[in-house]
C-alpha cells in the first residue's frame, strides 16, 4: 500500500536556512585532466547555494591566464593509469613521452569531455562566474610569472596573498587540488 | 513510492517530493508546484520548464544548468535569478521531472 499524506510533499531546498557554508577550492595544477575537479566541484557546490571561492596558484595558474587558458595539456608521461580507448590497454609508459603522444592525448581527452556536454575550461569558468563563483589569483604566482590584472580573465577578483586567502576563508571548507 | 496530493489530484512522488510520473504533469500542476516553494511564475520561467519537460522527453534525463544554457540558450546567470540559490533542482521540481543527475 503506498503512503498518502494529507500535507503536500514538498522538497526541502533549504530556503530558509542559512547555512552559511562556505567552499574554498585551491587549484594548484595545470594540465588539462586536473583543472577540471576543481571546476567540477565549484559547479556543482554553486548549484547546492554553497558560496564557493576559487583560488588559483603555480600551475593552476595557466586556467586563469589569458595566453594561456586556451591551450591545457594533458600528458600520459607518469600517469600509469592512462588507458587506450579500446581494449582497456595500458600505454606502456616506455612510450608515453614520445613526440606525439601528448598531442593525441590531449585530443582524446577533449573528445571525450566535450562528447559528455563538458565544457571547455574558460567556458567553465564562464559559467562559475555566472553561477554566482569568485575567482582570484595568487600574489606569489603572478610576481613569479611577472603578470599583472590585465594578463588575467578579466573576471579575476583580484591578486591576493596567502594571508589575505586564508583570512578570507575564515570558516570555509578546503579542498587543495 | 509515496502518493501526495495536489489541486485534489493523486500525484506519484519519490520520498523528497519530486513527481515520478512523467504524464501526471500538467501546467497547472507546475504552477501549483512553483507555488509550494514560493516561486512567481513568469514567462520567462515557463520557457524553460517547457525545455526541461520537451528535452526530458526526448533524452530521458533531466537538463542540468550546463544543459539548459547550452541547448537551451538561458546563461547560468539568469538560472540562478529565476531560481534562486538551486536552480537546476527547482527547475526539475516545477517541470514534474527527477532531479538531474549529470555532474556538470
Amino acid at each position: 500500500m503506498p503512503a498518502k499524506n494529507n500535507a503536500p510533499i514538498v522538497p526541502n531546498f533549504g530556503d530558509d536556512e542559512e547555512t552559511g557554508r562556505k567552499l574554498a577550492i585551491i587549484c594548484s595544477k595545470g594540465n588539462l585532466d586536473m583543472a577540471y575537479p576543481g571546476l567540477i566541484l565549484a559547479n556543482a557546490a554553486l548549484g547546492e547555494g554553497v558560496e564557493t571561492h576559487l583560488f588559483f596558484t603555480f600551475w593552476g595558474f595557466d586556467m586563469i591566464a589569458k595566453k594561456r587558458m586556451n591551450d591545457l595539456k594533458f600528458s600520459p608521461t607518469g600517469n600509469t593509469a592512462m588507458h587506450m580507448p579500446i581494449g582497456d590497454v595500458r600505454v606502456p609508459q616506455a612510450l608515453a613521452p614520445m613526440p606525439g603522444m601528448q598531442a593525441v592525448a590531449t585530443k582524446m581527452l577533449k573528445k571525450q569531455i566535450a562528447d559528455l556536454g563538458v565544457p571547455e575550461i574558460p567556458d567553465f569558468l564562464d559559467q562559475i562566474v555566472g553561477a554566482g563563483g569568485h575567482l582570484w589569483a595568487c600574489r606569489m604566482s603572478a610576481d613569479m610569472n611577472k603578470y599583472t590584472e590585465t594578463d588575467l580573465r578579466d573576471d579575476v577578483e583580484g591578486i591576493i596573498s596567502a594571508s589575505d586567502f586564508i583570512e578570507m576563508t575564515d570558516g570555509a571548507q578546503l579542498l587543495f587540488i | 513510492m509515496p502518493v501526495t496530493t495536489l489541486l485534489d489530484r493523486e500525484i506519484h512522488v519519490d520520498d523528497e517530493g519530486f513527481l515520478t510520473v512523467y504524464d501526471e504533469w500538467d501546467e497547472a500542476l507546475g504552477a501549483e508546484l512553483a507555488k509550494q516553494i514560493g516561486i512567481e511564475m513568469t514567462d520567462e520561467h515557463w520557457s524553460l520548464i517547457r525545455f526541461l519537460r520537451e528535452d526530458f522527453k526526448e533524452k530521458g534525463e533531466t537538463a542540468t544548468t550546463r544543459r539548459v544554457q547550452a541547448a537551451g540558450g538561458v546563461p547560468a546567470k539568469r538560472q540562478f535569478e529565476l531560481f534562486p540559490k538551486k536552480p537546476a533542482k527547482k527547475m526539475a521540481y516545477i517541470a514534474g521531472l527527477p532531479k538531474p543527475h549529470g555532474c556538470v
